[in-house]
């Protein structure tokens, strides 16, 4: 969330402490079957235990594999998006073309690139990617473009290179519509890694989770998911850190 | 530089907005057309794949993948939005249940979906069941998030006033936060559509044998590519048709309910 107030924390940390309480309670209880339901020991145990061998090692996989596919993604889409926003001339051209391309779904794609790249890392990282651009593209394109109309006019009197009014005015201004995007293809990205690497059998936390269930391991299997999930969060704290300084800079 | 520039006539804009796919399939098509005669098993030229879509919308083969992803799409949604918003009314109006409520979500909501597929599938086996809880926990977060904030930026005085008036919980919801929330509401809805229908694909490349991401990964294994390619225009194709409906259907119950959003 935005306002990570200290004042969350106890609150917080309380309903965690609850709702870890009633799964062990349920675990100890007998209701669910530990091949369903582990408890909260038997996970606790089992990351520790992981993060001294394997389970680190497909971790680290998995955030490599992701932080690389956003990134490039990223990247290009900022790249691409403030391209497109600053041509006047390309907009009409490209814009209803990546109007129908957003709401394809990423996963869809994967098929094609399995055709193309083959069961390979490539072919997850391809759909990463491919999956990650759009909404930073979109959004790079929409913030851009939505300069004020009489910043446009003050770039024009101090003749400012395209370069430069993309970095003085119109990145500064897509920031928060850039940040949006960002935060909308780290979940997707997370989500086509997962998938991809079940697919394609790439070692890290996708894969683990697979072999994991099959095997009836359930409290691998949820180490894994507590790994996926503190590696979401930190991912949106981070970005939560980045907006917080941006706009205290812009504030400024 | 962006400029202001004055839109063009109706046919040179739709023109222009068919130059680039009507490019990229061109492209695709020589290309495939290459492979092919190079003896590609793998890829196949979109005119192919449309033939082999056509084939498949005639021969009937089409519609029950196409009704089952979105029949549990849909059904997902309607269970992971209406829980979402519950939930995030709730915490929208209680600050103290939503700072207790904000580690937890934060640790379930990035939870991806397929990683909790094996999990589901050893409590519901293959099936709608998996496929409808799957996307019921994906959207429900998303829609707790936005309903949640959508909730904190209702006037605190009307809020005031429906205490004052001595409404109940129930009431005050129903006849001052729901009408305060409806467009925000709209776009949680929307928005979670079209992930409804990502996941459902998902959780059926990814294991589901059922639908049209099955379908979709069925050809590609048995090396039909102009049927596989044929699928994803599908996929696409319904994709953009749902994204343009909600946004008309949003755009209409935003009239009629008197707000303007551009």
């Amino acid at each position: 969330m935005k306002q990570a107030q200290p004042s969350h924390w106890p609150a917080s940390l309380g309903l965690l402490a609850a709702l870890l309480a009633l799964w062990w309670a349920i675990g100890r209880a007998g209701w669910v079957s530990p091949a369903f339901l582990p408890t909260p020991e038997a996970t606790a145990l089992s990351l520790v235990d992981g993060l001294r061998g394997d389970l680190l090692h497909a971790a680290l996989n998995t955030i490599g594999r992701l932080l690389l596919g956003w990134l490039l993604a990223s990247a290009a889409g900022v790249v691409l998006g403030a391209a497109i926003a600053s041509t006047a001339a390309l907009r009409p051209w490209v814009q209803p073309t990546l109007e129908f391309l957003r709401p394809l779904p990423a996963s869809a794609v994967m098929p094609l690139a399995i055709a193309l790249y083959g069961l390979s890392p490539a072919m997850v990282l391809a759909v990463i990617a491919f999956g990650a651009i759009w909404p930073t593209l979109l959004a790079t394109v929409h913030g851009v473009s939505s300069v004020e109309p009489r910043l446009l006019d003050v770039a024009r009197c101090l003749r400012l290179s395209r370069p430069a009014f993309l970095w003085k005015m119109g990145l500064p201004h897509a920031a928060p519509d850039i940040l949006a995007g960002l935060r909308l293809s780290l979940t997707v990205s997370l989500l086509v890694c997962t998938l991809g690497e079940m697919l394609a059998t790439q070692d890290g936390l996708g894969l683990t989770i697979l072999l994991a269930a099959r095997a009836y391991r359930a409290n691998e299997l949820f180490a894994c998911l507590v790994l996926l999930s503190l590696i979401g969060l930190a991912g949106h704290a981070l970005l939560v850190l980045a907006e917080h300084g941006l706009l205290r800079g812009r504030r400024a | 530089m962006p400029e202001a520039h004055a839109r063009a006539p109706g046919p040179w804009r739709a023109l222009r907005a068919a130059a680039l796919p009507l490019l990229l399939l061109g492209l695709f098509e020589a290309l495939a057309r290459r492979a092919a005669a190079l003896g590609s098993e793998q890829l196949a030229p979109p005119s192919a794949a449309l033939r082999a879509l056509l084939r498949a919308a005639l021969d009937g083969s089409l519609w029950p993948a196409t009704g089952f992803t979105l029949g549990a799409a849909a059904l997902g949604l309607l269970i992971g939005a209406g829980l979402g918003t519950l939930v995030g009314i709730g915490l929208g109006l209680s600050p103290r249940a939503s700072r207790a409520g904000f580690l937890s979500i934060e640790l379930l909501r990035p939870l991806p979906s397929v990683a909790l597929l094996p999990l589901v599938m050893l409590l519901f086996g293959f099936g709608t069941d998996l496929e409808v809880s799957l996307v019921a926990f994906s959207t429900f977060w998303p829609q707790v998030l936005l309903v949640q904030s959508a909730v904190r930026q209702v006037d605190p005085q009307l809020l005031e006033l429906g205490r004052l008036l001595g409404l109940s919980t129930a009431r005050r919801i129903r006849l001052i936060v729901l009408p305060a929330i409806a467009p925000r509401l709209l776009t949680a809805v929307r928005m979670g559509t079209g992930f409804s229908l990502v996941i459902a694909l998902t959780v059926e490349i990814a294991g589901n044998p059922q639908g049209m991401g099955f379908a979709m990964l069925l050809a590609q294994q048995s090396l039909e590519p102009a049927m596989m390619i044929g699928w994803l225009m599908w996929i696409g194709a319904i994709g953009v048709l749902i994204n343009t409906g909600m946004l008309r259907l949003q755009r209409a119950l935003n009239r009629r309910l008197g707000v303007t959003v551009p």
